[in-house]
């Protein structure tokens, strides 16, 4: 039991950090939600595993919110947003999509190296768990900084909050209400900016945050 | 209820005083008011500084400040000598600003600031842990730039203020540096743990000294860190330019002795080095810089960084001696420093009350406007007179007394053992006495010209005497000026105390020597007695002065101008005060600051006249403060740049630092 719990933690894990390498590459706005989607239905399944190795059931209610929220929720009104903005089939020009890769490698490199060591005295599971989480979360940074689509740029933002969370249950103990406010925030998060979509959006035609640091008189 | 806790009940006081002034400074006449407790508090605190006769020191404990550390106090003979001066000196600020204060157009920018000042000033002294000791420091700093913007409307005053901010900023950053260095690791932040702890390696003790000098001299004015004197005081009203320059320059040097008598443990003879050295030269300049002042606060500012390097010299000695050990000679320099202390902080005081006094007959302090105020202003003419012979260090008032024993104790440099120290003192005490003459003519010129002679605008010549109030004030301070001149044993024998305590010897006593004269070292070496300097002065004076009414005529006569042949009247004829030290600004300009005579000749054919023009720049700002000025717009410029990113640039700026933060992590070993 002991070996099979920490493979499939593993497994889990290795493929949010996957899933996060698609999300890097992926160009078109529809494709990307729906990788989205696969984000969290595995971030679930993950934490729903963690529930089950570590006989907590409140984490199964933050599995439940993961589904939820992240896997229907969010992507659903994100692709509702998207039809009334007229761009679900768009396609992000993405510049360097082999460099892009190639930085995500080390990145996920560097998180082993930082994280492996320095929590040497904790349990092999939560490592290995932490050291992905770190993985996503630095990709989800990457793809903040390489998108220039507004929406993109969310989604990056809310891989980036699905590492959070993995970290977070892969340390025994953190509260559920930290959870839910966590959730919750991500959630008002995602309301403000997709308010701030249309505004941008009736101001300015585009989504495309280059337009606005035109605007605003930014230089390169 | 201890000395103590009296000092602690009336510094809380002020503080209320402070708080009620600012809910009564709008309605009329609250100044006289707010200033007359000022005045009582401060004569309560100068009681409790005064009334304990031991050599104990008291301690208190407040629950304020950090929680499970609380607010240390405690008052020892050092910090109740400058107790005393301070608010010996807050006293009568008070007591002149109830007059002074009835002329100020916006009471409310001054009022709540005041008694919030000498709070601050206070509780610097008693401040016994370096946490509390650098809140009240600051506390102090803000207050007084607060009373320094009082006017700022004027473009001048609000850079001023803007000077006086920084440097003070500057200052508590190297003070606050300087304690952490002495709390060391364990961080054990009350003096008491300071105390005991050793810093032990060779350079940190040096690198303290160094953080202390720089925090403590960029309040006092020690050159190149004096430059927001000039400013601020000419800016602040006069009362308060008297308490920032006779007072508040004392407590820096509190705040040095403090730290490198006490907390530093035993000195190294190579500290008195950067001392004397910078103390020389800050005398020399500060003079040479007041010499050619036509402002007349402005000249004042500059004094006093005079009169501080003066006490740092001395300081410097007692360290040298100190060092090696020679208790009696330590304790004459410090005794020295102390009593230029004082003494400083009674006739600067004096002459800022006198120029503010001038500035409300007449509006101006520029003294190439004055002239002629004898006449119409006799008292204060006399005082201020006799506050610039008291600063001139001539006999019998006090300054003498103090700038005497410091060259005792230049005098005594030669049983040093240190060949650095031999050739140096010697060097520093030739410094000291250029200064002690240009002192004095610098003093002859500001006399001179602000108060004889015939006025030389419509302002001056209607100026009237000033009040009752600013009067009583001044005559106070000229008669302790007197007193402490004629009667310097029993001040000599208040000091010995704390040289005893931090230099470890003191002078003999000199309350038991006949005729009240002072004898700091031996009969057969020096002694000097202002009594008997003062009735033979007195004597001769009368006498002369009988003499010459006998054989000549008795009709007093007041005759035309002498005015070089020329039948001009005008006042503008007379010698000005740039004409006085254009001699000085000739031979000695150079050193001090880059003084460019150009001269604008009209063309043949052209009847404008020809204009003589100087043009003084300081050599600090050219060579110190403008670089750093520069590099600091440099700098800012570059970090703009930031200001105009694009959003995916920004998180590119955050993505970085993260990354490089993990590489550290990942590299460190």
């Amino acid at each position: 039991m002991g070996n099979l719990s920490f493979d499939v933690a593993h497994l889990f894990a290795g493929s949010l950090v996957l899933v996060s390498f698609m999300l890097l590459y992926q160009d078109r706005m529809s494709g990307l939600i729906n990788i989205f989607t696969a984000h969290a239905v595995i971030l679930s399944f993950s934490v729903g595993w963690q529930a089950y190795i570590q006989h907590s059931p409140h984490l199964f209610v933050t599995a439940a919110i993961a589904i939820i929220f992240k896997a229907v929720m969010i992507p659903v009104s994100l692709q509702r947003i998207m039809e009334r903005l007229r761009i679900h089939r768009d396609i992000e020009i993405i510049g360097g999509i082999g460099v892009t890769m190639l930085l995500g490698i080390c990145l996920v490199a560097l998180s082993l190296v930082v994280m492996l060591p320095a929590t040497a005295a904790a349990d092999p599971l939560a490592r290995e768990d932490l050291a992905f989480a770190l993985s996503v979360v630095l990709l989800g940074l990457l793809m903040m900084v390489t998108r220039r689509n507004a929406i993109s740029q969310v989604i990056g933002f809310m891989s980036l909050e699905n590492g959070l969370i993995l970290a977070a249950t892969g340390a025994k103990g953190m509260p559920l209400v930290v959870e839910i406010s966590v959730a919750f925030s991500v959630l008002i998060a995602f309301i403000v900016i997709g308010i701030f979509l249309f505004r941008i959006r009736e101001r300015f035609d585009t989504v495309d945050v280059q337009e606005l640091d035109r605007v605003r008189g930014g230089r390169r | 209820m201890t000395p103590l806790t009296a000092a602690l009940w009336s510094i809380g006081a002020l503080l209320g005083v402070g708080g009620l002034a600012a809910a009564l400074a709008r309605g009329g006449d609250a100044s006289r008011f707010i200033y007359c407790l000022c005045g009582v508090l401060c004569l309560i605190l100068f009681g409790a500084a005064v009334v304990p006769r031991t050599a104990v020191a008291l301690t208190a404990t407040l629950p304020l400040g950090l929680p499970w550390i609380g607010a240390h106090f405690r008052l020892d003979v050092l910090s109740a000598f400058f107790l005393a001066v301070v608010n010996l000196g807050g006293a009568i600020a008070s007591l002149y600003a109830i007059g002074y204060g009835a002329h100020e157009k916006h009471p409310s920018r001054i009022l709540p600031f005041f008694p919030a000042f000498l709070a601050g000033m206070n509780l610097v002294l008693l401040a016994d842990d370096a946490f509390s000791f650098l809140v009240a420091w600051e506390f102090m700093s803000l207050s007084s730039c607060a009373l320094v913007l009082a006017h700022h409307h004027d473009a001048e005053n609000r850079r001023a203020g803007f000077i006086y901010l920084i440097m003070a900023s500057f200052g508590t950053l190297a003070l606050l540096m300087a304690f952490g260095l002495l709390a060391g690791s364990v961080g054990g932040y009350s003096f008491s743990a300071i105390r005991e702890a050793t810093l032990g390696e060779y350079w940190k003790p040096g690198l303290a000294l160094a953080l202390t000098l720089l925090g403590a001299g960029s309040k006092a004015g020690l050159v190149p860190l004096h430059i927001w004197l000039p400013l601020a005081h000419p800016a602040a009203p006069s009362h308060v330019s008297a308490l920032m320059s006779g007072v508040m320059t004392k407590v820096a040097v509190y705040g040095f002795v403090r730290v490198a008598f006490d907390l530093l443990g035993p000195p190294a003879f190579w500290w008195s080095m950067p001392l004397l050295t910078i103390g020389a030269i800050t005398t020399v300049l500060g003079i040479l810089s007041a010499t050619i002042q036509s402002d007349l606060k402005k000249l004042l500012a500059y004094s006093t960084i005079e009169n501080v390097g003066i006490i740092f010299v001395a300081l410097g000695l007692a360290l040298a001696f100190k060092a090696n050990g020679m208790a009696l000679p330590a304790a004459l320099a410090f005794t020295a420093a102390l009593l230029h202390v004082f003494n400083h902080s009674l006739f600067k005081s004096l002459l800022f009350f006198g120029a503010g006094a001038v500035l409300n007959a007449t509006g101006e302090r520029d003294i190439e406007r004055l002239g002629g105020l004898i006449h119409s202003m006799p008292r204060t003419a006399f005082l201020f007179l006799g506050a610039c012979v008291a600063i001139s260090a001539l006999p019998p008032l006090n300054g003498f007394v103090s700038e005497w024993l410091i060259f005792q104790a230049v005098l005594l440099s030669p049983s040093l053992p240190q060949w650095s120290l031999k050739l140096l003192v010697p060097a520093a005490g030739v410094a000291l006495a250029l200064s002690a003459a240009l002192c004095a003519g610098c003093f002859v010129r500001a006399f001179g010209v602000a108060f004889l002679g015939r006025p030389r605008s419509i302002t001056a010549k209607n100026a009237r005497e000033t009040d009752l109030w600013s009067l009583a004030a001044m005559s106070g301070l000229l008669a302790l000026c007197l007193l402490a001149g004629l009667l310097p044993s029993y001040l000599i024998d208040t000091i010995s105390p704390a040289a005893r305590a931090f230099v470890g010897g003191h002078v003999p006593t000199q309350g038991d020597i006949p005729w009240m004269s002072i004898v700091p070292i031996a009969e057969s070496r020096s002694s000097y007695n202002g009594l008997l300097v003062f009735i033979f002065i007195l004597f001769s004076a009368f006498l002369s002065a009988w003499i010459v009414r006998l054989l000549g005529t008795h009709a007093l006569r007041r005759g035309p101008a002498w005015d070089c042949g020329y039948p001009d009247p005008s006042p503008v004829t007379q010698y000005t005060g740039s004409s006085f030290a254009e001699p000085i600004r000739r031979a000695l300009g150079h050193v001090a600051f880059v003084a460019r005579d150009h001269l604008d000749m009209p063309p043949p054919g052209d009847t404008r006249p020809a204009r003589f023009g100087v043009e003084i720049r300081d050599r600090v700002w050219d060579y110190v403060y403008s670089p750093i000025q520069m590099s600091v717009e440099f700098g800012a410029d570059q970090l703009n740049k930031t200001h105009f990113l694009t959003i995916q640039g920004y998180l590119t700026l955050v993505f970085i630092a993260l990354v490089s933060l993990l590489l550290v992590v990942a590299i460190w070993p």
